[in-house]
């Protein structure tokens, strides 16, 4: 308790700190360049002067953390991945020779393609279908909410939540697990799942897909709705059936929504980690490339070296999305 | 939408909803059902039959000799089997190889010629002509129909023993903080890309969209070191809560630049134009015009950020530690895994009290929620 009281006096006199140090710097700016009270051109010479510096006096502190949080990291993560262990010593591509030739990175490389193929797709389908379908009955909301609902959990505690499914008995014991207890209902033999090699990976990327159809949910059922009425009335006028109005109507005038959620998903699962590192640590062949540099990150007394040369792979795929984001955004605001 | 209205496939289409909505719902519930059962059942049951009556094989060791007491020239033992729960046993023996050899309410003979009887209700009686001797009592096993029974002993276990209390304070601590610090910085950024005139302003938004995607294994070791060498130089530990609220900061930043600039160049321009005629300064503008006019956009990002602060593990664990104090809940939810990887009455416990905040929240500001996700993700496009 009393900690968390410490939190909140902390948390005032930060919030307190931002305040007074816009406050203080706007009214410093205001008494430097004055331009109430003056007359004529030294006014207006004032006036923009202070207008010029205003936004940097604004933009400031974001830029700042920024920089030391996001953007010299990028620099130094590059940096770091050319050198040892212990980040002194230059080594060249050695980082990259090593990870070409090391079998876990490779284990983990495959499972990352796995979750890349697999997670976005599920997910935006079953999104989709579920918008679909919900936008058609009465209790549509409802339903969404509960949909939704994971998107709130953490994944650790969705890793709980599905290791308990998961969970296996010997045959011949209750199964307290939900899926062994419906595989044997059926007659087969029970299984631990999450240690059957290549096939655990499905069963963590349940997990992924499990939280992430409500986001896809929520964003194709907004542009679902956002599709004119015209459009439709049109397709239903000429004879097009429900199959029809929702391929040929509906699907190409939200491709592009489409398109959103797709990429937000890609990157959300290359840097999966939580799921991996509470349900199996990458053992079983589950190993993916996040969890890995992680385990770099500390591995041995941490081999930084490594672990910034992984980082760098998984950066190395997130520049074509980030580069089609900012070129949407420019256009946006250019248009 | 207007086709299928009335025909037998709105049926079909309320029905596949309901089969979603089932699987979808299903996991959490199984968690919540099984954290509020007696752990016993639990370890042995599935959670679906959490309102049947399960049957349990006990074992139970009566009283040694020094209980027994003399009635009518024979030495008995008695007692009660199921120690006054109220469970009903079907059959009973004296012997693992047959746990179940008599009925209730029947008597066996043991081994050195005593007579035992063990009554449906659970109590028993061992009678003999001979004097009981040592002080191990008879081994009873019984097979015995338990009703379903539903308790909060779970959550009282693992909030005194498992250390939850400690974390739950540990994640408010660093989840707070780390939601309104960055709201502050942001919004006077995201004013400035939005309604100020600047050389550059084009690059700042461009570098806000790229940075929104970095991901977040890049800073890792950088800030590590970076936070290890500014500790030793200050000599100040490297892992403090103010280290991981500016790490909460930084992260966040872009997106909340991102949704608030977003929000607030969408305000109608004439609101700021006369006020500027008025004599406002940007300063009397932000403050007192966009601010609250933005409280939809801020709400959204709020509870983005408390509800990724709260349900991180990375950052907390590479910039808090993992000692027990300072472990956030998912971090003790990860440590227990490990180390209670079979004890579920802890684990589900543990889990529902880890998920309980973001679902208060969740189901409390929806509304906010679903508006930030649309306008992140559907206007960015």
């Amino acid at each position: 308790m009393q900690q968390l009281f410490m939190a909140i006096v902390t948390m005032a006199a930060g919030v307190l700190a931002c305040a007074a140090y816009f406050f203080v710097s706007n009214w410093l700016l205001d008494q430097i360049f004055p331009s109430r009270g003056r007359v004529g051109a030294e006014a207006s010479r004032n006036m923009r002067i202070a207008n010029q510096i205003r936004p940097w006096l604004f933009l400031g502190p974001a830029f700042t953390l920024l920089a030391i949080y996001l953007i010299y990291p990028v620099i130094e993560s590059v940096w770091l991945s050319l050198h040892d262990r212990t980040g002194q010593t230059f080594v060249g591509l050695a980082n990259f020779n090593w990870m070409i030739h090391d079998g876990e990175f490779r284990q983990s490389i495959f499972n990352n393609f796995l979750w890349l193929l697999v997670v976005p797709a599920l997910a935006t389908f079953f999104g989709l279908v579920i918008a679909a379908l919900t936008d058609r009955i009465w209790w549509g909301n409802i339903a969404k909410t509960l949909i939704f609902m994971p998107m709130a959990i953490s994944f650790v505690g969705a890793s709980v939540i599905w290791k308990f499914i998961y969970d296996y008995r010997a045959e011949g014991r209750d199964q307290i697990g939900l899926l062994n207890a419906i595989v044997t209902a059926f007659g087969g033999a029970p299984q631990a799942w999450i240690t059957l090699p290549f096939w655990n990976n499905f069963f963590l990327m349940v997990i992924l897909i499990w939280i992430q159809t409500g986001f896809a949910m929520v964003i194709l059922s907004a542009a679902l709705r956002g599709i004119p009425e015209e459009t439709i009335e049109a397709a239903v006028i000429d004879g097009a059936n429900g199959w029809q109005i929702f391929f040929k109507i509906m699907i190409p005038q939200i491709w592009g929504t489409i398109a959103v959620v797709w990429t937000t998903i890609t990157i959300l699962v290359l840097k999966v980690f939580d799921i991996v590192l509470a349900m199996t640590n990458g053992q079983w062949q589950s190993q993916v490339l996040a969890n890995l540099m992680f385990d770099w990150m500390f591995r041995g007394g941490g081999d930084f070296g490594r672990g910034a040369a992984i980082a760098v792979v998984i950066m190395v795929l997130v520049v074509p999305i980030m580069i089609w984001n900012i070129r949407n955004a420019t256009r946006e605001m250019k248009g | 939408m207007l086709a299928t209205k009335r025909s037998p496939l709105v049926w079909v289409v309320h029905l596949s909803v309901l089969l979603l909505v089932v699987l979808w719902t299903l996991p959490t519930a199984g968690l919540l059902i099984s954290s509020l059962r007696d752990k016993d059942q639990l370890a042995v049951s599935g959670w679906w039959t959490a309102l049947s009556t399960s049957t349990q094989n006990l074992v139970y060791r009566a009283p040694g000799a020094e209980a027994q007491t003399q009635k009518d020239g024979k030495f008995v033992i008695s007692g009660n089997v199921l120690e006054g729960s109220n469970a009903k046993v079907s059959a009973f023996g004296f012997s693992s190889r047959e746990p179940a050899a008599f009925p209730a309410g029947q008597t066996a003979t043991l081994g050195d010629g005593g007579q035992l009887t063990v009554r449906d209700d659970g109590s028993f009686d061992i009678v003999s002509d001979k004097s009981f001797e040592g002080g191990r009592g008879q081994r009873i096993f019984v097979t015995a129909s338990v009703p379903p029974r539903f308790t909060l002993d779970n959550y009282r276990e693992v909030l005194k023993a498992a250390g939850i209390g400690t974390s739950f304070i540990n994640s408010l601590t660093v989840a707070i903080p780390a939601t309104i610090i960055p709201i502050l910085i942001a919004a006077f950024a995201a004013y400035a890309l939005a309604w100020m005139q600047f050389p550059g302003r084009a690059v700042l938004v461009a570098v806000v969209v790229g940075l929104l995607v970095v991901p977040l294994q890049m800073s890792l070791i950088p800030l590590l070191r970076l936070y290890n060498s500014v500790g030793g130089m200050l000599g100040v530990p490297a892992k403090t809560y103010a280290g991981i609220w500016l790490a909460h900061t930084g992260f966040g930043l872009p997106l909340a630049i991102y949704l608030l600039r977003n929000y607030m160049a969408g305000l109608p321009k004439e609101i700021m134009e006369s006020a500027r005629v008025d004599g406002a300064s940007d300063f009397e503008i932000f403050v007192k015009i966009i601010l609250p006019l933005s409280f939809p956009a801020l709400a959204s990002f709020a509870i983005f950020q408390f509800l990724w602060t709260w349900n991180d593990l990375l950052v907390a664990m590479v910039f808090l530690g993992a000692g027990d104090q300072e472990l956030v809940l998912t971090g003790r939810l990860v440590n227990l895994l490990g180390s209670r990887g079979g004890n579920w009455e802890i684990l589900t416990a543990s889990a529902f009290i880890t998920i309980i905040v973001p679902l208060l929240v969740f189901f409390g500001l929806q509304r906010y929620l679903v508006r930030g996700l649309l306008a992140g993700s559907v206007k960015g496009g």
